[in-house]
């Protein structure tokens, strides 16, 4: 880990955004996220990483109530966010979604245009009043996507039809395009080439301005590039969270070090 | 000894190849399998494979030719002088030497004693073996209906010989092959190849045989009746004494007019279940609506249509039709229409199910991840993600609603006529079929033959509906994969 270029941040305290109490999942009988509780900042980028099968992705999904849809799933504790409980019975998910956007792991393109696909979230809740407008969010979705130039000539081409990075592209556009306030991104960058990595990575510095951004990631480099914070969970445990300058140098669990130095996982 | 005998006598030989295959595999590999290319049950396969395929094929041809052969030992011994060049008579002796041949087997007469006599004493002979001849019989008649058993006989001796020499041939030349350096796998591979092969093309030459039946009965037709005179007609008035009007369009019109009362009912309906089948139900509801509404599949459409007849149809024309002023017909478009309607909902919403079940459930978490609705995710990501199989199921329904007879025929009646009242009585396309055949006509009249060119019709429109539904679920799927 000595190449990583791990530079100081100036983490200004900001006030939480999302505070998760006691927070456990059960997918039928299997007990995937075991008595989670943190804290994450309002406009800062935490990465959660932790080997493959440790519950990342869960963790997320609870955030916007996206585990809902999975029948088996059982969620227990609190999750609040800006001081409101989401699962409080008075909040409808379908709000929650439309603040709490995602990027899902596997890239999921709707069998739509491409233009179709970006302007889906906007569509739904009326952010443009014309059409001039939509194809204005539309472009600057794609452009923060960084995916525009690849596909500007070819709007109307299904979505499902571009390559498996240029997908992933197209779902973060899709994602900002309703401009949530927190942004969730499972493993955005798995298929891309560096050079969409770095720029997916300036798109995340960016949103980090003024939203809240959690980034799940097998790659230590890119947490380290990109996040304030950093989570690191193993088997179903919040085993460390802290500032990713921290969590990198002087790791306080032994887990976390032998995790980040390559030893397990 | 019989085709099935033969058969039976096929498959002890290929049983028994297969153990000798599979031992002599074994036995050349020295007793440790490994060394084999394949395992031994393969060496046995491709012994009994190749005793049975080759004698299979002997025998089908035999089967084929003999009927053939002997036609011609007949047609041979009666020779052309006797019936004069007509053909109409020359059919007629040979079913009196077929009637004589029956005879001689049945009486179990000793034919080839028969044969050897001279043709003066041969009507004798035949009245000796109790054989009624009636009297000034040609004796060319009589010789030819000793050919047909002669030829019957040597002919199946021939057969079972040759059938038996394939498969012992055949078995000889699998079991020299079992050695360890033999690829009996890959033979047995391809020998499956083959019968798959041999299946479908069974299917395809059925259909084919079909279709030129139909279109050969249809090319007769057209030759005694005109052509735009079916096609462009708009009487349909058939006459047993000859001189009819048999004009197509009032029964294209009645078929594609119920069609489209029925897929008017089972189209909304039978998609929303789905629907709602598949989006919003729990397993519960599921596990009992799903096999009920399955159950609706499975009546057969008889049941439908008395239905349609003893209730739909009055309660039509009491509640509708008569207090509208539109008639007083309780067999009408609209119960055929409505009745076969329920009859598609099944095959609109279980097809449409499961598409719709198909759709990945990822799709519906990126539409739900974006802040939309269930409906909203089910309008516009799952319903047109599922389109194409929807609409070919929607077509599917079309082709069966085309080609129903029975709810039509309870429930529309059968006046050919066309009217844009849906409580008229009309008919369709595959009542009139039935009602042409069952008449007690001459089969070559236009009055029959135009059920060949009515099914033909359907055929075609049928055929263009599938063609139409593969072409669409074939040109808009995967599209998320
Ligand atoms: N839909 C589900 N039904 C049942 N069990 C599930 C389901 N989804 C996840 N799990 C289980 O929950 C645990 C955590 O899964 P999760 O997807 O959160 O892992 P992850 O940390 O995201 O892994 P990866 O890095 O491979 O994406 C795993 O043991 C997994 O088997
Ligand atoms: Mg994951």
């Amino acid at each position: 880990m000595n190449d990583m270029r791990i530079t100081e941040r100036a983490v200004d305290l900001s006030e939480t955004k999302i505070s998760a109490r006691n927070v456990q999942v059960f997918y039928g009988d299997t007990h995937a996220i075991k008595d989670v509780s943190v804290d994450i900042a309002d406009k800062t980028v935490t990465a959660f990483i932790g080997p493959s099968g440790c519950g990342k992705s869960t963790f997320l999904r609870c955030i916007n109530r996206m585990n809902d849809t999975i029948d088996t799933a059982r969620v227990t504790g609190d999750i609040l966010i800006d001081g409101e409980d989401i699962y409080d019975r008075r909040v409808d998910p379908v709000q929650l979604r439309a603040k709490v956007g995602m990027v899902f792991q596997k890239p999921n393109p709707f069998p739509k245009s491409i233009y179709d696909n970006v302007a889906y979230g906007p569509r739904i809740h009326g952010l443009a009043r014309n059409k001039v407008e939509l194809d204005e969010i539309v472009e600057r979705s794609l452009r923060r996507g960084a995916i525009w130039d690849e596909v500007k000539d070819r709007l109307d081409a299904p979505g499902t039809g571009l390559s498996g990075g240029q997908q992933q592209r197209l779902c973060i556009a899709r994602a900002v395009a309703t401009e949530p306030e927190i942004l969730l991104m499972d493993e955005p960058c798995s298929a891309l080439d560096p050079i969409a990595t770095a720029q997916v990575e300036e798109l995340i510095d960016e949103l980090r301005r003024n939203y809240s951004v959690v980034i799940v990631t097998h790659s230590m480099q890119q947490a380290a590039r990109v996040s304030q914070k950093t989570a690191f969970f193993h088997l179903g445990h919040l085993v460390e969270y802290g500032e990713t300058g921290q969590i990198f140098t002087t790791p306080r669990d032994p887990r976390t070090e032998s995790y980040i130095t390559g030893r397990i996982g | 000894m019989t085709t099935g005998t033969i058969l039976i006598a096929l498959l002890a030989l290929a049983v028994v190849g297969y153990f000798l295959g599979r031992g002599r595999a074994v036995a050349s590999a020295g007793g440790d399998v490994r060394r084999l290319h394949s395992l031994p049950r393969f060496y046995g396969l491709n012994v009994a494979l190749t005793t049975l395929i080759p004698a299979l094929a002997v025998l089908a041809v035999g089967l084929l030719a003999l009927p053939i052969w002997t036609d011609l030992r007949v047609g041979a011994a009666i020779g052309p002088s006797l019936a004069g060049g007509d053909a109409g008579r020359q059919s007629l002796l040979i079913a009196q030497a077929d009637r004589l041949a029956e005879g001689l087997e049945g009486a179990d007469a000793n034919v080839a004693a028969i044969a050897a006599l001279d043709d003066g004493a041969l009507a004798g002979a035949f009245a000796d073996a109790g054989i009624a001849v009636r009297e000034g019989t040609d004796p060319s008649i009589l010789r030819a209906a000793l050919a047909r058993v002669g030829t019957q006989e040597t002919g199946s001796w021939m057969l079972v010989l040759l059938v038996g020499l394939a498969g012992v041939v055949g078995a000889l030349v699998a079991l020299r092959a079992s050695g360890p350096a033999f690829r009996a796998r890959n033979a047995v591979e391809r020998a499956i190849l083959g019968v798959l092969i041999l299946a479908s093309t069974i299917a395809i030459v059925t259909t084919a045989g079909i279709v030129l039946s139909m279109l050969f009965e249809t090319i007769n037709f057209l030759r005694a009746y005109p052509a735009a005179d079916f096609f462009f007609g708009t009487v349909w008035n058939p006459r047993f004494s000859g001189d009819s009007q048999l004009g197509l369009l009032p029964l294209l019109w009645g078929t594609m007019y119920v069609s489209l009362v029925a897929l008017i009912v089972a189209v909304p309906v039978g998609l929303l279940a789905a629907i709602y089948m598949s989006e919003y139900a729990g397993p519960r509801v599921r596990a009992v609506a799903k096999p009920l509404l399955e159950i609706l599949a499975g009546i057969p459409t008889i049941v439908y249509g008395l239905f349609a007849l003893v209730t739909v149809g009055p309660l039509l024309r009491d509640w509708f039709a008569q207090p509208l002023g539109l008639g007083n017909s309780a067999s009408s478009v609209m119960t055929a229409g409505l009745v076969m309607g329920v009859m598609l909902i099944p095959f609109v919403s279980s097809l449409s199910d499961d598409v719709i079940n198909a759709v990945p459930q990822s799709m519906r978490d990126g539409s739900l991840g974006l802040g939309a609705t269930k409906s909203e995710t089910i309008r516009q990501v799952v319903v047109p993600a599922a389109l194409p199989g929807i609409v070919g199921s929607i077509l599917l329904a079309a082709s069966r609603a085309i080609g129903e007879t029975m709810i039509v025929v309870l429930g529309a009646g059968a006046a050919a006529q066309m009217d844009l009242n849906p409580f008229e009585a009309m008919t369709t396309i595959t009542v009139k079929i039935v009602s042409q055949l069952v008449g007690d006509n001459d089969f070559n009249s236009p009055e029959t033959l135009v059920a060949f060119a009515l099914g033909l019709t359907l055929f075609v429109m049928t055929l263009a509906l599938n063609v139409l539904a593969l072409w669409i679920v074939r040109r808009y799927r995967e599209q998320y994969e």
